[in-house]
């Protein structure tokens, strides 16, 4: 299940039992990714997401399915903030479930690597002391520079 | 043809609108995209950016259709 939310994702008292409903499940790793006060240098006081929502929700399930062929796991479940988010507040979350952890470790990985290179969104980082600027991932857009073929090692 | 196009980031900075449906003579998202920065002169260069054609990823030289959403992405930054 991969979702976009406006809603505050700080705990995840609606999901839990989605999550817990297969009784084969053996290991969950939790991914929360949080808002940090600080990137590249700078004092961040908040952040700011925003998606193209109908293609993210698509690429979003595309990349939990490919998740789900390639590790052996149970199931998979992502959602994603959009809004205005505070310090601490919680961006994303990857919960991945399988019969043994190795497993939901990888995939964890994999989505959540992949979410941050694919899906439609995109972040703008409001300073302490300048003024607020759209970022983009950089290891993302090497990843990008690679796949398009234009990508100069060293530069 | 008429097509659809919504912006996002700093290209709807730049455009100062969400979304808006033109007429154009384009064949190729490529010359939508040339017709798009003349107007609105993005930050963001064609080699910088993606684009989706009715939700799909697809590479700059496809054809456009009437009645096409297109939309340019700009590096994302997810998670």
């Amino acid at each position: 299940m991969f979702k976009m939310t406006e809603n505050n994702i700080n705990s995840l008292t609606n999901l839990e039992a989605e999550i817990l409903e297969n009784p084969t499940v053996g290991g969950i790793v939790y991914f929360q990714g949080v808002v940090r006060n600080h990137n590249e240098g700078k004092s961040v006081k908040s952040l700011e997401y925003e998606a193209y929502i109908p293609m993210a929700n698509k690429i979003g399930q595309d990349i939990l399915k490919k998740a789900k062929e390639k590790f052996d796991i149970v199931d998979a479940f992502c959602i994603h903030r959009v809004g205005h988010l505070a310090i601490n507040d919680t961006a994303v979350w990857v919960i991945t479930t399988s019969h043994h952890r190795k497993e939901a470790y990888d995939a964890s990985q994999f989505i959540i690597d992949t979410v941050k290179g694919e899906v439609p969104i995109w972040k703008k980082e409001h300073y302490v002391h300048e003024e607020p600027k759209w970022v983009a991932c950089h290891r993302c857009r090497e990843q990008h520079e690679i796949l398009n073929g234009n990508h100069q090692h060293g530069k | 043809m008429q097509i659809n196009i919504m912006y996002f980031a700093s290209l709807r900075d730049a455009s100062k609108k969400s979304q808006e449906s033109i007429e154009t003579s384009a064949h190729t998202i490529e010359d939508l995209f040339l017709e798009l920065n003349t107007k609105y002169n993005f930050s963001l260069k064609q080699d910088q950016l993606r684009v989706a054609q009715n939700e799909e990823y697809v590479p700059f030289t496809s054809s456009l259709k009437s009645g096409d959403t297109i939309v340019f992405i700009p590096p994302v930054a997810g998670g």
